[in-house]
């Protein structure tokens, strides 16, 4: 990172104004579109700057695993592809890819959108896999609460195929969303010097000193945290981080439509 | 016979643009037998008897004498590699990056670190196209404060202006200073309002650049967000970079 730019963008900051005209608390706009990919069981496109994600959400049947046999099974990949950032290679997943797939993971997982229970076909050995897929397409700043939010919209979205004598027939579609409630939201505040704002493009990313990610479900729990960057927080600064995230994440909650 | 498309038309790869020996093929076009087709999408421009097409977008390709905004992106044992938004690489030899004497075994970094912007001219292309850049003239200089933007190659015509008259009227409305480099960045430095009205202002100059009256549109944009009013401006004695 250019050192004077960082300099640069914290000087702005000060002055209650971002190198793109937003102010601290601002969102970008947020376009969506749902049911973008034919052949994916949900899937959303979503743009918010000039950031763009698709998220597939892919159905499956396996085994469950041993301790929650009467449990479904889900998974999030995210693959941060060279062609959304010259900063992102080729190859075995980044350290930066497998955190976003954790971090939007844990706040399906934890918020328990998804009801597993639901998903059991026949207890201990056939349960339904939910896959979620988080492709970057464009990438500048912020691709957790970005990502995030297109996978629930993804899920969402989803049906399940048909299934007939115990096999998948993909081609056809029923009409029988996933077992879902309580929709979780995720959102992160950065810090820069003494500033907290929220939405981060890849600019501000790369000058922060620290970040929260909160997950909140829709009763307002909290249900799932992650801190990055290589400055420490006061406890003031993760409460205060802690409500910014929470009132941004009621903005983000209109998009998901209930 | 003669020329089968209208002027300033959009032309895609292969189309036939004129039949017969009337006009001549120049930049992004070609001769074939007695037809001139395109080779390039872009739009058609016909200079006398000369046919060629300006390429709507793509890369900075680097010509002589062109003032450029570059990033340090390698220190070698020479000198500095700089990236200019294009696809060649750029060197600026250490005889040529500071009017200083730089002594054997010197710290390069110290006028030139990793990451740092710089104005550069360009003042070879070889054949090969390794080009060969200089610190040292009127203007060039490493980079301090401000941002850089990018912008489209093929637009940084129309954001400098005749005689570089947009770029002085948007310099003084705003009050920032501001560097076109040839190669599509853009540093602009100022107060951060007027910073981000100036770059505000160059992505409107870029998108609506094909639209007749630009110039009158961006000065009454300038005038209605600052609530001041502007000047005609006089011809630019100067070319501005």
């Amino acid at each position: 990172m250019n050192e004077e730019l960082k300099e640069h963008i914290s000087e702005c900051l000060k002055s209650g104004i971002r190198l793109d005209g937003r102010g601290l608390e601002d969102l970008r706009n947020i376009e969506i579109e749902a049911n973008v990919i034919e052949t994916a069981e949900g899937s959303c496109r979503i743009k918010c700057g000039m950031t763009e994600v698709i998220v597939g959400v892919k159905l499956s049947v396996g085994t469950p695993f041993g301790d929650t046999p009467d449990d479904g099974v889900l998974m999030v990949g995210a693959e941060l592809l060279p062609l959304s950032n010259p900063d992102f290679e080729s190859g075995p997943p980044s350290i930066e890819s497998i955190e976003v797939a954790r971090v939007i993971d844990r706040g399906i997982r934890e918020s328990k959108v998804i009801d597993t229970k639901a998903l059991c076909i026949t207890k201990g050995e056939k349960v339904w896999m939910v896959m979620v897929d988080i492709c970057p397409i464009n990438t500048d700043g912020n691709l957790i609460d970005i990502g995030s939010l297109a996978a629930i919209i993804a899920l969402k979205s989803a049906t399940f195929p048909e299934m007939k004598d115990n096999i998948v027939d993909y081609k056809k579609k029923t009409k029988k969303p996933l077992p879902l409630k309580n929709f979780p939201v995720t959102a992160t505040v950065v810090k820069i010097g003494s500033n907290f704002i929220v939405d981060p493009t890849e600019a501000e990313e790369k000058a922060m000193d620290s970040r929260l990610t909160v997950s909140v479900t829709a009763d307002g729990k909290i249900c799932a945290m992650q801190k990055g960057g290589n400055e420490p927080c006061t406890i003031g600064d993760i409460e205060r981080m802690i409500d910014l995230a929470t009132a941004k994440s009621e903005e983000l909650r209109r998009h998901i439509g209930g | 016979m003669g020329l089968l498309v209208k002027e300033r038309s959009v032309v895609v790869p292969g189309e036939v643009l004129a039949e017969g020996l009337d006009f001549l093929p120049s930049n992004g076009t070609y001769r074939h037998e007695e037809k001139i087709l395109a080779n390039q999408l872009g739009l058609l421009v016909v200079d006398g008897k000369v046919l060629k097409t300006i390429p709507l977008s793509g890369r900075y390709l680097p010509k002589k004498n062109d003032i450029v905004i570059g990033r340090v992106m390698d220190i070698t044992m020479m000198g500095w590699r700089f990236e200019i938004n294009s696809p060649y690489t750029s060197l600026l030899s250490m005889k040529e990056g500071s009017f200083d004497f730089i002594p054997k075994n010197a710290n390069l970094s110290k006028y030139y670190a990793l990451d740092d912007h710089a104005v550069l001219e360009i003042i070879k292309v070889t054949s090969q196209n390794l080009v060969d850049l200089t610190a040292k003239g009127p203007g060039l200089r490493k980079l301090k404060g401000g941002q850089i933007i990018k912008v489209n190659t093929h637009k940084v015509p129309r954001i400098i202006g005749k005689k570089g008259s947009m770029v002085s009227m948007l310099k003084k409305a705003t009050g920032c200073k501001i560097i076109v480099g040839q190669n599509g960045l853009v540093w602009v430095q100022g107060e951060p309002k007027s910073e981000i009205l100036a770059v505000d202002t160059i992505h409107k100059i870029e998108s609506e650049s094909h639209l007749p009256g630009l110039t009158e549109r961006i000065k009454s944009h300038l005038e209605q967000t600052l609530g001041i009013k502007i000047e005609a401006e006089p011809d630019q004695p100067e070319e501005e970079r």
